[in-house]
């Protein structure tokens, strides 16, 4: 299974028909995936993540471009039972204990996994015999993980699992998906969370407005996104005196200036042993999605906002 | 693969659902013993040459058994919005075999209220030979096919909240012209009747008079309906499949 690969999307567009006329959801995107990757699919809300999982799953037709899983149209590989899905949305069905409901699922595929074992993986053993219709929301988000892991898959695909989840079942689902990944399964899981994929994804491709801006190893990426920006008011200061350790470029706004940083901690720090009388300071996150607008030819090099303060 | 284990539980949810047992089971049988037991003693109901007995126990397995396979297709509507049938897509189970599941559920749950009213029956005096049992249980579950495509296509086309009062409503007038209340004297309405499937499956009880119990413009009609709402839920299926 070493370097053979998994997903291959070349040039996938996808339009949708809206009121407001047609919203060009996915602009170009190709991915490839060797087998045994970890990867994940980070953008912002609207980034056409669900779009591209669609049509990989082929759940929807792109208007233009290929996809090839496992070798093969998609459908092929769904209906071989080699993909394990778990959509963003979707309830279970009733009257079904969490138990019966993984059991019927596993009676679909050739190679099924042991219901026990995966209720025990997923950490809802305990619940096994509870009736699906009274779980809670973390619970009913588990459950959905186990009806994706008992299939056995070669290919697991994720399109943002963790959104209904409390931080405990989080902590509780990351490791599972470790621990099924680690026997040679590869993941493809959807996320607008940045810590997601730089804690869980051994790489990832960033979407913004329908186009890959970034793709590459986790780390890398979050250091391209993951810029902070620090605001202060320094009298008297050149700036080039402000371009401290940790800061990428300064630049001055009216009586502050600000400070975009690749290590904010750091600068902000240097700044104040630097300059003791430094006031008004405000820390702020780039914000992940003006981050992403950043990585995009459209928005690229121009400032990052940052709020307002009044003084 | 074991699609025997799908069907189970796809069995066991039809029959922990309550709304199941009041509606495919509980309302015929309650309706049935409400119309038959004061007219017990009615050896030839309406002229019909049958008893009230064996008339209301035919009608209202009819309308019980139509009511559970309409139904059971139409519980596609509830998956559909779950987000469940889309999740079945991405498995090896193909659309033909979950549309087999649904109607072999909703056949079992049929023949489950068909024992039910033949139970009822019996305790008012009805008496048949075997060959007319199993010829009036053939007819019923011949005469069930158009109600299993259409509960599918129905499960495609309407939304959630529409398939109650559409299943209440269709039910309500094909078993009213299809005479489950009272036999159809020669006329009009007989001959409108006629063209509608759920006319035939009441028709069923006939076999007690000895004979094919279905005439031959039957079994046209049956199998026309069948043709012809099988076609249009393939068509609803693929529609709505096709959307994206």
């Amino acid at each position: 299974m070493t370097e053979t690969t998994v997903v291959k999307l070349e040039g996938l567009e996808k339009s949708f028909r809206t009121p407001k006329g047609p919203l060009a959801a996915v602009r170009g995107v190709d991915i490839t995936i060797a087998a045994g990757e970890i990867v994940a699919l980070l953008g912002p809300n609207g980034a056409g993540k669900s779009t591209t999982i669609d049509m990989l799953l082929g759940l929807t037709r792109p208007d233009a471009g290929t996809v090839s899983v496992l070798g093969g149209a998609p459908a092929d590989a769904t209906g071989a039972g080699a993909v394990g899905v778990m959509l963003q949305t979707g309830s279970l069905i009733r009257d079904l204990s969490v138990r019966e409901l993984v059991t019927m699922m596993a009676s679909l595929y050739p190679r099924p996994l042991d219901v026990d074992e995966v209720l025990q993986l997923v950490g809802i053993d305990a619940i096994a015999g509870r009736r699906t219709q009274k779980l809670s929301g973390g619970e009913t988000q588990r459950a959905r993980f186990a009806l994706a892991l008992v299939s056995n898959p070669q290919l697991l695909v994720l399109d943002e699992p963790t959104v209904a989840m409390d931080v405990e079942s989080r902590h509780a689902f990351w490791a599972t998906m470790r621990t099924f990944a680690s026997q040679g399964a590869t993941v493809l899981f959807a996320t607008h969370q940045l810590e997601e994929a730089d804690a869980h994804a051994d790489r990832a491709v960033v979407m913004a407005e329908g186009r890959i801006v970034a793709d590459g190893p986790t780390n890398e990426i979050k250091a391209k996104v993951g810029l902070r920006t620090i605001r202060a008011t320094v009298p008297g200061a050149p700036l080039a005196a402000l371009m401290l350790p940790g800061v990428e470029s300064v630049e001055r706004r009216g009586e502050a200036v600000i400070l975009r940083c690749t290590d904010a901690d750091r600068a902000l720090r240097a700044l104040l042993e630097a300059f003791p009388e430094a006031r008004g300071i405000e820390l702020a996150g780039a914000g992940l999605e003006q981050a992403f607008l950043e990585l995009t030819s459209v928005n690229g090099g121009s400032e990052l906002p940052v709020k307002e303060i009044v003084q | 693969m074991k699609t025997s284990t799908f069907i189970r539980y796809e069995l066991m949810r039809n029959f922990r659902n309550r709304r199941f047992f009041v509606f495919t089971i509980g309302f015929p049988l309650a309706l049935f013993l409400l119309i038959a037991v004061p007219n017990r003693h009615e050896d030839n109901l309406g002229g019909s040459g049958i008893s009230a007995p064996l008339y209301f126990m035919v009608g209202l397995a009819a309308l019980g058994t139509m009511n559970a396979v309409v139904g059971g297709g139409a519980r596609i509507a509830f998956e559909r919005v779950t987000g469940w049938t889309r999740q079945l897509r991405l498995t090896p189970l193909r659309p033909r075999a979950y549309f087999g599941t649904k109607v072999a559920a909703a056949y079992l749950s049929a023949l489950l209220t068909i024992a039910v009213l033949y139970a009822a029956g019996i305790g008012l005096g009805v008496s048949l030979s075997t060959g007319a049992w199993l010829q009036m249980t053939a007819l019923l579950l011949v005469g069930l096919l158009p109600f299993a495509a259409l509960g599918i296509m129905l499960g495609h086309l309407l939304g959630v909240e529409a398939v109650g009062p559409t299943i209440g409503g269709l039910s309500g007038v094909l078993g009213f012209l299809g005479g489950v209340w009272f036999p159809l004297g020669d006329g009009v309405m007989r001959d409108i009747a006629q063209a509608l499937p759920s006319f035939w499956l009441v028709q069923a009880s006939h076999v007690s008079l000895g004979g094919p119990g279905w005439s031959t413009t039957g079994w046209l009609v049956v199998a026309g309906w069948t043709v012809l709402l099988s076609l249009l839920a393939v068509y609803a299926y693929r529609r709505d499949t096709a959307r994206a």
